[in-house]
Parts: structure tokens; sequence; C-alpha cells
């Protein structure tokens, strides 16, 4: 009995190693950095809004099986795009954010679909192909953007084009539409800036997330995502739910990636989505997701962890070793370091599950024998 | 529902079948592996591979009507149902979701009417009522909330014919070895709910190697060989030594005819020593074993399942922790380090051919000459001195048809896939496997596990040949007595982990039994 306890304790340490890992650390940092804590409040409920609705569309593709999405990339360029045009425009606010949404809607859809597709061709190593394919297709979104932009595609506005004639300039200028998300409705309580609206909009996700696990489509994908084999034989169609996965991803990821950019208010054109997809999976996996399982619990959790150590870690940083450049290092050590953590634990968790499946069926072996 | 027949005609592989199954009739199907039934079943049921490799001919008559199905989907709308081999579930699935796989009823909702009808809802009301449903038509108890990964292997298997049970249109059930992974008792609720459903007008047709339980359950019964028919006859009239007989087609002695037994030579020197042996295998626990094992003999290890047979072999080559003393040639040899011991000389063919015996994804060349390949340099052709080895694909190739030829392995060439091949044939390669090796001392774990009877006398001869030519010294795993009595020397019988005794193979069975039951824990 009691070695069965110790075994369980060694269990839940091993599934929840990352999250109890970050929470350490934030324990640790939080007293060295000396913020305040409606300070730190702040910005971890800032980033909240800014980052979860990226992070939720990570959600779908994992439940139909097909590991993290990295091509969650597409979408954010989609949505980056979209900005564009509405910033020539000169449609500014609210209606100027739900007018890029709308836009970037076919254009993630086609690269969704594109990317689907792909994947459906390398089952199994969905992960890498959606890395690979995000370089591939950031080369095609800079070709748009320096060479089309303005020459081909109308750009007519001097504040975004180069003043070369076709191009984007190196940064995009949301000042406009800067935070009007957030300051709709937005209270202030004890110094904490709340932005209800985006949290109504991070809600409504969430609900649909919810609703969608029950549809049809979503038990498909849940049956898909566990063994394609099976939900073939049973007359699902598995390639074209694994493509919808996708495109909703992306989809969603366009949207979220407007919904971060409209809280920062400008952009790097050419490198604003790059490391998108990795922090997203990092914060994701933080919360204790793994490839095959993630919740919205894991999403909140993840980003209140991920971004408290980035608040936290420069300044602790830079308190132990008067550099605060370590905390800059640190972000991305640490998003690499907890990908390939996941990923491993992931294999590990694996086999570990096959093997137990061999001692729980002795086990019963045994009891059987002893009865007999 | 008048009566289902069935032509095919000018198939190489099936040839000239004609049999009729009545409503609510079961039907009893065996024949040796290869004998064509699997074919037939895909045929009927509309298997993607039947078309893509040229289709059949002749005529499927159900209800009267011809029936041509594409695809399976095709075969579900008539109203076939078959449950395979493996299992065909979604693990993280409650036996609900399972049951209803792709047929959850639904429900209407806004977004649906605009997005199409997989948005719909499930309704898990619904659900839950059609599962109960099935599962009490079925006749058996299952948790219809469990999820199918932590439920032991019957109930999945419960499972399965359940789903195939609340589809309406169900009138025929083909069931492709369905006890194979039952425990006897879940095997006679199996057979109960078989008659249950044949009451209820459904017809069954059954494919075992269980052939008592085909004469318990079966109206008829229809043995296959070569792809042909050759006996249709009702099951009250014919017995398991008939159908065994028309099986393979000759006599097999199922009865004890320990042939050729070698002398009792005493004398002969001790080569492998085991003292105080332990193994934890799991379900298979070796307690404290000792036993010596005599140089060019057939050693028998039996015993029922469960008692440590198993754990000696597995522990011995290190495969399971281990502890004791074994002793080779006079030489200890180190337990839990498989390495050592085939370097040692010693081979083991696993009762596990699927996990431990076989590359499955590799060409039946590279089973064969894998090992000797790793363990002794064999098949290798030195270059630049040695720094670079080259596989000897002739030797290989040349080793690999040797033992094809002698172990009649049917294959369509040495480069198949090992995965290609039936269980019995694997078993085979898995054997040679092991003959490639050329070893001093060779353990056979179960080598007639799950394969049918022409092939065990194929097996059981081969074994006997390698011993009796090469002068190695076997020791043989067996649950069946009968297999052991006909094929080794002296039987050792486990039992509770410990010896329970050792005799000649001429003794009697009864004498074997008791000794069987003595220590059992």
């Amino acid at each position: 009995m009691k070695m069965k306890k110790n075994f369980n304790g060694f269990d839940f340490l091993q599934n929840n190693l990352v999250p109890l890992m970050f929470i350490i650390i934030c324990v640790i940092c939080y007293p060295l950095s000396g913020f305040s804590p409606s300070y730190l409040l702040n910005e971890i409920v800032t980033r909240m809004g800014r980052n979860i609705f990226l992070i939720l569309s990570l959600l779908i593709p994992i439940m139909a099986g097909m590991g993290l999405n990295f091509g969650m990339t597409l979408g954010a360029m989609a949505g980056q795009i979209a900005l564009i045009f509405v910033t020539d425009w000169q449609i500014w606010g609210i209606p100027g954010v739900v007018l890029a949404m709308l836009l970037s809607i076919p254009l993630s859809a086609l690269l969704g679909l594109m990317c689907g597709k792909l994947m459906n061709m390398a089952k199994g190593r969905e992960m890498i192909l959606g890395y690979m394919v995000n370089y591939f297709v950031t080369g095609l979104y800079q070709l748009v953007v320096l060479f089309l932009m303005g020459s081909i595609i109308p750009i007519i506005h001097a504040s975004v084009r180069l003043p070369r004639g076709f191009g984007i300039r190196t940064t995009v200028n949301l000042s406009n539409m800067r935070q009007c998300l957030d300051n709709q409705w937005a209270i202030l309580y004890k110094g904490v800036k709340i932005p209800i609206l985006t949290f109504v909009i991070i809600g409504l996700l969430c609900l649909f997330i919810i609703w969608f696990r029950r549809t049809k489509l979503g038990q498909d994908m849940r049956a898909v995502g566990q063994d394609m084999d099976v939900a073939r034989a049973a007359g699902i169609n598995v390639d074209r739910t694994r493509i919808i996965s996708i495109i909703i991803s992306t989809v969603l990821a366009g949207f979220g990636q407007i919904i971060y950019l409209q809280n920062i208010g400008n952009f790097p054109t050419c490198t604003a989505h790059s490391q998108i997809g990795m922090f997203c999976i990092a914060a994701l996996l933080v919360g204790g997701a793994s490839v095959e399982k993630a919740s919205i619990g894991n999403v909140f959790l993840g980003v209140i962890l991920f971004h408290t150590m980035f608040i936290v870690a420069p300044k602790a940083g830079g308190a132990i070793t008067g550099n605060a450049m370590i905390g800059e290092y640190f972000r991305v050590f640490v998003s690499y370091g907890v990908i390939t953590l996941a990923l491993i634990m992931y294999e590990i968790k694996k086999r570990r599950a096959r093997s137990q499946g061999g001692q729980l069926l002795a086990q019963a072996q045994k009891e059987g024998g002893v009865q007999a | 529902m008048r009566g289902i027949k069935k032509d095919f005609f000018g198939n190489q592989v099936l040839t000239d079948i004609n049999f009729t199954l009545g409503a609510g009739q079961v039907l009893g199907l065996c024949g040796e592996n290869g004998a064509g039934k699997s074919t037939l079943m895909k045929i009927l049921f509309g298997m993607d591979v039947i078309r893509e490799t040229g289709g059949y001919s002749g005529d499927i008559f159900i209800n009267g009507e011809k029936a041509a199905f594409n695809t399976p989907f095709d075969a579900l709308a008539a109203g076939i149902g078959m449950v395979h081999q493996e299992f065909s579930l979604i693990p993280g699935f409650t036996a609900t979701e399972n049951i209803l796989l792709n047929r959850e009823p639904q429900k209407k909702n806004v977004i649906s009417e605009v997005f199409g009808e997989r948005l719909n809802t499930l309704d898990y009301k619904e659900m839950d009522r059609r599962a109960a449903a099935a599962i009490e038509k079925m006749g058996v108890e299952i948790d219809a909330k469990m999820v199918i990964s932590s439920m032991p292997v019957g109930h999945k298997q419960f499972t399965e014919i359940a789903r195939e049970l609340s589809k309406d249109q169900l009138k025929l059930l083909i069931l492709d070895e369905p006890t194979a992974v039952l425990t006897e008792k879940e095997a006679e609720a199996l057979l109960d709910s078989i008659r249950g459903m044949a009451a209820r007008g459904i017809s069954v047709i059954f494919i075992t190697h269980r052939l008592h339980e085909i004469l318990a359950v079966c109206d008829q019964v229809v043995v296959m060989r070569d792809g042909h028919v050759v006996r249709d006859v009702p099951a009250g009239q014919t017995s398991v030594d008939d159908i065994t007989r028309w099986m393979v087609g000759r006599d097999v002695q199922t009865s004890a005819a320990p042939t050729e037994a070698k002398e009792e030579n005493a004398s002969a020197n001790v080569v492998m020593s085991i003292k105080h042996l332990w193994v934890d295998m799991p379900g298979e626990t070796v307690r404290d074993v000792s036993l010596d094992v005599r140089e060019g003999e057939i050693l028998g290890i039996g015993g029922l399942a469960g008692q440590g047979k198993l754990g000696i072999p597995n522990g011995v080559m290190g495969l399971y922790e281990a502890g004791g003393t074994v002793e080779f040639d006079g030489r200890e040899i180190p337990l839990n380090s498989p390495r050592k011991c085939l370097d040692a000389s010693l081979a083991f063919v696993s009762e596990d051919r699927r996990e431990v015996g076989l590359l499955l994804d590799e060409s039946l060349e590279w089973n064969v000459a894998f090992p000797a390949m790793q363990i002794q340099n064999k098949f290798l052709k030195n270059l630049l001195g040695g720094l670079v080895k080259w596989r000897d694909e002739k030797a290989i190739h040349k080793v690999t048809q040797k033992y094809v030829d002698q172990l009649q392995i049917k294959c369509t060439s040495t480069a198949q896939k090992a995965k290609e091949l039936s269980g019995g044939n694997q078993q085979k390669i898995c054997l040679a496997k092991a003959f490639a090796l050329e070893p001093k001392f060779l353990f056979v774990s179960e080598p007639t596990r799950g394969i049918d009877v022409g092939a065990k006398a194929l097996v059981l001869n081969a074994l006997r040949q390698f011993n009796r030519e090469s002068g190695v010294t076997v020791v043989m795993i067996s649950s069946e007595l009968e297999e052991l009595r006909q094929t080794c020397d002296r039987i050792a019988i486990i039992s509770g982990g410990r010896v329970a005794g050792i005799r000649p193979a001429t003794d009697s069975s009864e004498e074997f039994g008791a000794l069987m039951v003595s220590q059992v824990i």
C-alpha cells in the first residue's frame, strides 16, 4: 500500500512537473523583483487579454490529434495583412478591428486549408511540418508585403507605404486603434485595469470551444484524434475533419493576432508573427497541457504563470546579476526548453502507459490466480 | 428473411464456394490458417482489399436479392455487421461513445442550420438509451460509462459486438475469432449471447479455432480447406475429431504419441543447471526453480497458465528481473543481460512473436539474419580490413530460402514483409531466426500458440529435426501437454512457481495432470 502511495506522488509530480517548476520560479523571483502586487496584477491582466485568444486557437487541433499547431503563425500573418489594409484605408477604432477580422477570414481559411492538406500528407509529423511551413509562408508573406503591396496591390496612404513607392514601412502604426477593444467598458479597480470587452470576447470563445466539443464535428475530431483508422472504419471522413480543425485554428489565430496587436499599438511588418507560435505553445505547455491533451484551464494557468515569470524574471535577474538583459535571454531559453521538455515527457508518458498496462494485467492475473 | 446464399466461382484462393444460411441460424466456419476463411468474409463484407485486387466472381444473395458490396458501408447498410480480430475502438471514449461511433443521435441548433449538419450537438440522453438497449440485446453486462482503455480485454470485445447490435438493420453478424482473447468464463458468456442473438432472428457466422465452441453453439458447420468447402453439415451430426480431420485433410493424432523418445540416459552431461531461480515476470512469477537440462535432449516445461513456466526462459534470457544461479556448459551465466546469454550461444524463441520476436516491417531475410548478424557477425563481409562491414545479401538470401523450404513457410518471396504473413508462418520465421543463430541451446516458448493444427505438426517436427540432427539441446515451454508429450524426451511440470516433478514423456497424462495442480497458489 505504501509503495502505491509513493507511486502516485511520483505520478503527480511527473504529470505536473512543468507548472510546478514555474510556480517555484515565480515564487522565488517575485520578492527579488520588488514589484508591487497591483503593478504585477495589472501587467498580468493586460497580458491575459492580449494573449489568451491566440492560445485558445491551439486547442482544437490538439483535440483532433494533430499536436501543437505550429502552423497557427499562418493565421497571424493573415491577421497582419488584414491590419495593413485597414490601416491603409484609415478605418480606425472598433470598426477597424472588426473589419480586419472579417478580412482575415478568407486569407486564414485559405492558408489553413493548405496547411491542413500538407499535414494530411505527413500524418504523425504534423508539428515539425507546421513549423517548417511557417518559414516557407513567412517568405511568401514578405514577398507580398515588401514587393507586391503598393506595386500590384494598391496601397495608397503614405504613412504605410515606403517612400520608394512600393512595400510597407518597417513598422505599421496602429496608434488610432490602440487598445480600442481593451478600453471599451474597461474598469479600473485598485490600479488594475480590467479590459471587460476583451474578456467578454475570450469568454465567448471559451463557450464556443466547450459547445464545439459537444457537436458531431467535435466528437468526430476527438475520435480522429485518438485513432484515425478506427474513425475511418466507422465512416468518418478523417482527412476532411483534420483539415477543418486546422482551418478553425488558423482563423482563430488570425483573430487572436489582431487582438494582440491592437493592444500593443504597432507592429514590425516583417517579424511580428515570427515568435508568436512558439510563445503561445510554450505558455500552453507551462499551463500543464501536453501534445495530446489540453484544456481551457491549461490556457489560463499557462498565461498567468508564463507571463508572471516574464515580468518578474528580468527584474529579479537584474537584481542578482546587475544585468537586465538576463530577462530577455531567459525568455527565449525557457520557451524552447519548455517545448523540448514537453515533447520528451509526452514520449516518456506514452511508453510508461504501455508498461503500466502490462503491470495492471499482471496484477489482475495474479489476483485471479490467488482466487483459483 | 428467406435465407442468404453466396456463391463464388473461379477465384484462385476460393474455389466454388456455396453455402446457405437461414435467418436466426448460427453457422460455424472453420479451417486451417490460410484456408480462405478471412478472404471469404472480406468478400462478404465488401472490403477494399478485394476490389483493389481485382474483385471476385460469383454472386451473393441476401433475402433472395443479388447483392454486390463495393465498400464495407454498403455491407453495413445491407445489414451485415462484422467484429474483427483486432479491436476497432477509440481508446479514450466510453463504451457508449464507441457503440454509437459516427452514428450519434443529434439535435439541431441555430448554428447547424447555417453551417451544416456536422455542427449539430449530440443528444447524450438518447445515446445512453440506445447504448443500453444494445448492451441489453447482447445479454452481457458491461459498464456503458467506462472508458475503453481501462476495460479488460473481454469487455472490449463485448463493446464491439454491442456496436454491431445497436444497428437496427443488422441481420447477419460475422464474428472473426471472438473468443481468442477471452477467458473461459467470458467465452461462455459470449456463446450465450450468440444463442440469444440467434433467437432474435439475427444470423451469425462464427469463425473460431476452438472447435468445441462451434459444436456448442452452431446449427451448421462449414469446414474449409485450401479454398474449398470440404464439408457443410449440421452441427449435431459431427464431432471435434471429424472437423479436425476435415480441416487438415489427414488424420492428426491428437492423442499422445511419444514416438522414438530417446532412451533415458541419466549419464548424459548436464548442459544447463538452474539453481534456485526466481523471476519477477508479471503474471508468471517463478519462485524457486532448480532444474538440470541434459545435453542433446528436448526438455518440455509444462504447467497451467500463470504458474511460472513462461517465466523460466524469460528470466534466464534476461528479459525480466531474475535471481539465482544458472550454469551453462560449466560456466555461470550472468542474469539480467540478454546479450551475455546470446553470446553464450543460447537462443530464445519468445511466446510474444509480434512484440519481441519479429521486425514486422522488415523482410523475411532481415528477420532471419538480423540476430545472427548482430550477435555473431555472420553474413557480414569485411571491407578495408574490417573497418567497414558490409551485409552479405547473397548469403542472407540463401539461408532464408533454406529455412523457407525446410519449414514450408508460405510466402511470395523471401523479400516479403514479416507482417504480411499469417500467424503460423510468422511463428515459423521466429524459429528460422533462432536456427540461423546455430545455437547450442534453444528455448522455445509456446511455439504453437495461435496457429492451426497442420502448422503445429510442422513446427514441432522442425524442432525435433533440429534437435536430432544438430544435437542442439531444446527446452520447449507449452501449455499443451499433449504437444509436449509428442515432442519431448522429459517433461518438467511447473506449479506455483516451483518444479512439481520431472517425468519421462511416456508417462500417462493423468500423472502430469496431477502434478500440474499439486502446488497451485
